[in-house]
């Protein structure tokens, strides 16, 4: 915008923008390839094994043609949608709460320790850490904290906080803990970026008029920081909806707290049934994208990088 | 405490010892300034004084390392910016970039929960001629305009002490004059005190009722315009505010009137009362205006001072006046500004001429800081 002043100069040389044209078209050829080849094509795949019906002619069980079969979806949503609202409501949860912990995280990197880099650089460290173990792994050690024959419950039990039948694993509890845990680095960094360039005059000047320092944050530092907000709580909602590591009863999750990823790994994978697996894949990301688009618009960041 | 109204007069300030170090520089070395209620005070100075510094810790923005701070005779050394009763136009501007213009300059009434803030804002967008621009954002304005919205947004809250850090810098020399006009208005009318940093002497001279120097963390003489002019204390000062020409000699007689001080061989002669000091070496000045030129051999009158044997070296001819540079092979440069009343046209370059003053014009100088002053320069030229 800033740059508008500077749009009359170039628009003169009009034979600039056709060069520029053509050039931008050749850089993005690669691009557009490996989008086509890597997205479109499963997409279409995708949305075509969605469609598809049991094989009259044999009795393979996984065995489908293309038919039209719109029915799959009535019959997905109707046999599903409790567990597409819970997906949700688990996701729902988890980015808030990483929110809520990634925020602070994020502004002690970003602000406090603002002109000291190498403390910065360490705080980034210990933040992505994790991923240097893998995700399976981490998420299994925390069943070994929280599981029935874990430390943890076994104290707690001991000390009659929880009843003798109790669970942590297998909780709605436990799954949300698992995916707030593994999505914290991904809302911490995008909102660390965002408030290390946070241009701290702006604080001062909020205080110099009268703003207490929570009025400042809520009107200046967290305004300012929304863009990283935004990117942090869609790289964790995102995931997080789909996720069917944490959910899984082999991890953090039981019977109770199946979530879409584990349904479509289970239809996919165990039942053979393919086309219930695409539905199940093409309505989450239906929902997600709309959920993205109305979140995108409401939060007006688009104005705001 | 921040107050649920305007405030309707100003705040007198005080700052006793102050003193800020950062991390391996000082600053501000040792600073004593009143600045009475309702007063228009300028703090003139180079870059990297310490003038922003100050502003700052009068604010709250900054604490310094030692001295207080009084405001209205209240101590607010300790006390959060958000709860001094201060505003400040920043040097930086600081919009918030989120928000509008009209919502920058409602945003200090809005938290003081006053009614009725988006008129108000719209009033002082109105006196900055930018009611017009008042839904953009920033970004979408030019730096003069932004300059402007960042003295609508101080301005519009009345504040008993306005803090002005180079407010006027990005205006156009029209628009400077009107603005100045404006802020001269508000202060008198409302009867704030305002505290007006500027590198423009102009500026400083025609709106303040009160110029401080500054250099290097210090604050090298404070009073009226014409005063400091007129009777400048310290050779920086004398170099600062408009020009002088100085000579640097030894005091040879001093008597209760004058100080005849010898200058490479010359004898010249200070009012005992315009000279710091009447003894030892002394540096004394005149300011150009003041000074004459005489072609050839002329009399002098016996209250003034001769200097002779000087060459023109340079002429810039500029309608009014005319500034002459004449060189003295033992005085260095001297210049000389000479109306152009006189019909003849100016004197052509290579003249053997003379110069002369009144000796009630010329001042004796503290010249500790003369070397302080090619360290400001070199400061200046590598900020
Ligand atoms: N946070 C800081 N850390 C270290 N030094 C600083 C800091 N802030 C200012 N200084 C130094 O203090 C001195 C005074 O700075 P200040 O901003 O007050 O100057 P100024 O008089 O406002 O100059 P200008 O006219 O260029 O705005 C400068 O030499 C500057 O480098
Ligand atoms: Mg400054």
């Amino acid at each position: 915008m800033a740059l508008a002043g500077f749009a009359n100069t170039s628009s003169r040389r009009t034979s600039a923008p056709m060069r520029r044209s053509r050039v931008a078209i050749l850089l993005l050829l690669p691009g557009l390839a490996y989008l086509g080849l890597f997205f479109l094509a499963p997409l279409v795949s995708l949305v075509i094994t969605s469609f598809e019906a049991p094989n009259p002619e044999s009795f393979d069980i996984g065995s489908y043609v293309y038919s039209f079969q719109w029915q799959n979806y009535v019959a997905g949503v109707a046999e599903y949608w409790p567990i597409f609202l819970r997906s949700f409501v688990f996701a729902i949860i988890a980015t808030v709460a990483a929110l809520i912990i990634g925020y602070p995280i994020a502004y002690f990197i970003g602000v406090f320790l603002r002109g000291r880099a190498s403390l910065q650089a360490f705080t980034l460290i210990l933040v992505v850490a994790p991923f240097f173990i893998s995700f399976l792994l981490r998420t299994l050690a925390w069943k070994q904290i929280l599981g029935d024959d874990g430390w943890l419950v076994t104290t707690l039990k001991s000390l009659s906080i929880m009843p003798a039948d109790g669970h942590i694993t297998g909780t709605a509890f436990s799954v949300i803990f698992g995916l707030t845990y593994n999505f914290i680095p991904f809302m911490v960094l995008p909102i660390y970026a965002s408030l290390e360039r946070l241009d701290l005059r702006y604080l001062e000047a909020s205080s110099d008029l009268y703003a207490r320092p929570t009025t400042t944050f809520l009107k200046v530092t967290l305004p300012l920081s929304m863009p990283g907000v935004v990117s942090g709580t869609l790289l964790t909602f995102i995931p997080a909806s789909g996720d069917y590591i944490n959910a899984s009863d082999d991890f953090l999750g039981g019977p109770s707290t199946q979530m879409v990823g584990n349904q479509i790994q289970a239809n996919f994978l165990k039942l053979l049934d393919y086309p219930m697996a695409a539905v199940l894949s093409v309505v989450l990301m239906v929902i997600i994208m709309g959920v993205v688009t109305f979140y995108v618009r409401r939060s007006g960041t688009e104005d705001l990088v | 405490m921040a107050q649920a109204s305007f405030a309707d007069q100003g705040a007198d300030l005080e700052l006793s010892g102050i003193r800020k170090e950062f991390p391996g520089f000082l600053a501000i070395e040792d600073l004593d300034l009143v600045v009475p209620a309702g007063s228009f005070f300028a703090l003139l100075g180079p870059s990297g004084c310490g003038k922003t510094t100050t502003l700052r810790i009068v604010a709250g923005l900054e604490p310094p390392t030692r001295g207080r701070v009084l405001i209205g005779g209240n101590d607010v050394t300790h006390l959060k910016a958000y709860r001094r009763p201060v505003n400040t136009v920043f040097q930086s501007y600081a919009l918030f970039p989120h928000l509008s213009v009209l919502q920058n300059v409602a945003f200090g009434l809005k938290r003081r929960h006053i009614s009725g803030a988006d008129s108000d804002a719209h009033e002082a967008l109105r006196l900055v001629e930018l009611d017009h621009v008042a839904d953009r954002k920033p970004q979408q304005l030019s730096g003069g305009q932004q300059q402007r919205v960042a003295l609508a947004r101080a301005i519009v809250n009345r504040p008993s002490l306005l803090l002005l850090d180079e407010p006027l810098g990005a205006l156009d020399l029209k628009l400077r004059r009107q603005m100045q006009l404006e802020l001269k208005k508000i202060q008198s009318q409302v009867g704030l005190t305002f505290v007006h940093v500027t590198h423009d002497q102009e500026e400083a001279m025609t709106m303040a009722d009160t110029v401080a120097v500054m250099n290097h963390g210090r604050i090298e003489q404070l009073g009226a315009p014409a005063d400091l002019y007129e009777l400048p204390k310290t050779a920086f000062v004398a170099d600062f505010l408009g020009q002088s020409n100085l000579f640097r000699g030894t005091v040879s007689s001093a008597s209760a009137r004058s100080v005849v001080v010898d200058v490479a061989g010359q004898s010249l002669t200070v009012p005992a009362n315009r000279s710091v000091r009447d003894h030892g070496d002394l540096t004394i000045g005149v300011r150009p205006e003041k000074s004459q030129m005489h072609a050839g051999s002329a009399q002098h009158p016996a209250d003034h001072n001769v200097i002779e044997g000087g060459r023109v070296a340079e002429v810039s001819y500029s309608g009014v006046s005319t500034q002459y540079t004449v060189q003295f092979p033992s005085l260095g440069r001297v210049v000389v500004f000479q109306q152009n009343a006189d019909s003849g046209g100016p004197v052509a370059a290579g003249t053997q001429v003379s110069v002369s003053w009144p000796i009630e014009s010329t001042f004796g100088l503290h010249d500790h800081r003369t070397i302080d002053v090619t360290a400001a320069a070199n400061d200046a030229q590598e900020g």
